[in-house]
């Protein structure tokens, strides 16, 4: 046991992110991913290795080793792990796991139960292809998968983010007006295993605990009454109430996903940030497609050319209304993507009138990395 | 598809009625309430409170698990504090005491339940009720119920951040928020006797 563990002093979330003094670490995103964990106050982890994500829980165990996780084992699978996280939540702990690509699809029966359950679990999905043929490498299919499961679903664009949006995914989850499961995204490799520059606050401090007492659903202690545990089922009954009781829950989960908003701007500072906003070309994308964008951009001004850049922090909720002004003002719209399928293109398009003017490119996929040139090219294109 | 505009009135709404949230209502903040989607201030939505409980045939009070069981301290003093508001208002109470669903067989005399609240509102002719104690999921859920399918007005008392699927709805409600509203209450059924005194009298 952590000396450091058993003296770590609790702390708000604007206290932790915003005001603590912060240092300066050369780390991976793995390490990122520890570092966050390590000042959450989590109760219960549970892991199971999948590449790009096993090195992630692997340190979140050493964090239990060191006291700063009261719980933490290894499941049998992605879905037993998903169970088991559903399961600690319901029974009113706070809860993280992490898991990426195949092991993402293996356990998705339990992310929209994790919604519907009303269970404020953050887990990182730190990103990579979907077989077949068998891939380790980079890729944010999996992402277009769980668009609509009712989770929240933030997207880091580096190590920075992931910690930042890790801890903030804490706070905004267990508001009681929100109380979703958080997805928080990282692109595999590109950020798990990358070492880069990362500010953290001193190790020292620690979120307050968790208080499953405001939740909107009874915690399963047996001492919040109704000690009745389950979300009751509906499907025992075949009759109009009961499928309107249904309609009803899940109407109730999205609208939590609409309350987020508040405490996302408050938090994260919004659902996306925009550069040069009246630019005629604007690039707009989500994860470490920014990065190639932001130095893409940068060249593109160099020669003179009317470009922006819109970095989208949250795929769900999505920003529509902000995108939806971003797409009037611009001649075209570039969305590069690390996916076969352009996911991120299709909701934009689906969110605007003129959707004419989206370009769904530059797109690469299979691990194939994006250089800032093909970007840049796309630019030229579009500025022609 | 959120719409312009869009007010939480009583219904009959629809056959499935959207969540409030979804059409760009939202929660009010600390010192603020919501009246039908509105956000007014804590005294405002207080008055109308009042106003629309002594104006109702039937007023009736639900009253949920939070405050059904002394399971934290303050719930007694918020439950009698509800009983005594009932009194004031001339209200019935029918308590919400679980969520399990309890179609057919629910005695709607005796209970309300979130998944199936129109069965206890039809049977009783409740044309305004107060939601207070219940678990915020449960009361979202049951209020776009009464919404979609009864024409009971609906008023919900929340310890944390209110409901936009209510009528009316307060938020951060405590002891001092209840004694404030029996308060107002009793004021406006004071106003409301001497209106009809100075009536008769005219």
């Amino acid at each position: 046991m952590d000396k450091i563990a058993t003296n770590q002093k609790e702390v708000k979330l604007d206290y932790l992110l915003n005001e603590s003094k912060r240092e300066k670490h050369f780390i991976t995103g793995s390490e990122a991913v520890k570092e966050a964990i390590k000042r959450a106050n989590v109760d219960v982890a549970v892991a199971y290795p999948i590449t790009p994500q096993s090195e992630s829980m692997h340190l979140v165990g050493d964090l239990y080793a060191g006291g700063y996780v009261k719980d933490y084992y290894r499941g049998e699978n992605e879905l037993g792990v998903m169970s088991a996280v559903a399961g600690a939540s319901m029974g009113g702990v706070r809860a993280f796991t992490a898991t990426g690509g195949p092991g993402t699809l293996r356990a998705m029966e339990m992310f929209p139960t994790w919604a519907g359950s009303r269970l404020p679990i953050v887990c990182s999905f730190l990103t990579r292809g979907i077989n077949s043929p068998l891939t380790i490498q980079p890729d944010t299919i999996e992402m277009s998968f769980l668009l609509d499961t009712g989770m929240l679903m933030f997207h880091a664009e580096n190590s920075q983010d992931l910690f930042d949006m890790i801890l903030s995914a804490f706070t905004i989850a267990e508001e009681p007006d929100v109380y979703l499961p958080i997805g928080v995204f990282a692109d595999g490799f590109f950020t798990t295993h990358t070492r880069e520059i990362i500010e953290i606050p001193q190790e020292d401090i620690k979120l307050a605990p968790y208080n499953p007492y405001i939740s909107p659903v009874p915690a399963m202690d047996m001492e919040t009454p109704p000690v009745r545990q389950m979300r009751d089922p509906f499907v025992l009954k075949s009759n109009f109430i009961s499928y309107a009781a249904h309609a009803s829950w899940q109407q109730e989960v999205h609208a939590a996903k609409e309350r987020s908003i508040k405490h996302i701007n408050k938090h994260l500072g919004g659902m996306l940030e925009i550069e040069n906003e009246d630019a005629e070309i604007m690039t707009v994308t989500s994860g470490t497609a920014v990065s190639q964008s932001r130095d893409a951009v940068k060249r593109a001004k160099e020669e003179g050319l009317d470009v922006g850049l819109v970095k989208i922090k949250t795929i769900r909720p999505f920003p529509y209304e902000d995108i939806r002004k971003i797409v009037k003002k611009a001649k075209k719209i570039l969305v590069p993507e690390f996916n076969i399928t352009g996911w991120l293109a299709k909701e934009i398009r689906a969110s605007v009138e003129e959707n004419h003017k989206i370009i769904g490119a530059p797109r690469v996929f299979g691990g194939m990395t994006m250089p800032p040139e093909l970007i840049l090219d796309e630019i030229r294109r579009a500025c022609k | 598809m959120e719409q312009k505009n869009y007010q939480v009135l009583p219904g009959p709404e629809s056959y499935l009625p959207p969540a409030a949230a979804s059409q760009g209502i939202v929660l009010p903040e600390k010192g603020e309430g919501l009246i039908e989607g509105r956000i007014c201030g804590e005294e405002e939505t207080m008055a109308t409170i009042a106003k629309k409980l002594l104006n109702a045939v039937n007023p009736t009070f639900f009253p949920g698990p939070l405050l059904l069981w002394a399971w934290k301290d303050g719930v007694i003093e918020k439950a009698e504090l509800l009983k005594e508001l009932a009194d004031v208002v001339g209200a019935k109470i029918i308590p919400m005491p679980d969520y399990r669903p309890k179609y057919p067989k629910i005695n709607p005399e005796e209970e309300i339940n979130p998944n199936h609240p129109n069965l206890t509102i039809w049977h009783n002719k409740i044309d305004a009720c107060i939601f207070i104690g219940v678990h915020c999921h449960y009361a979202n859920m049951g209020l776009k119920l009464i919404r979609g399918g009864t024409n009971c007005y609906t008023i919900a008392l929340c310890g944390e951040y209110g409901h936009e699927d209510a009528n009316i709805t307060l938020r951060d409600v405590n002891l001092d928020t209840m004694r404030k509203l029996i308060e107002v209450v009793k004021e406006e059924k004071k106003n409301m006797a001497l209106k009809e005194g100075g009536n008769l009298n005219g």
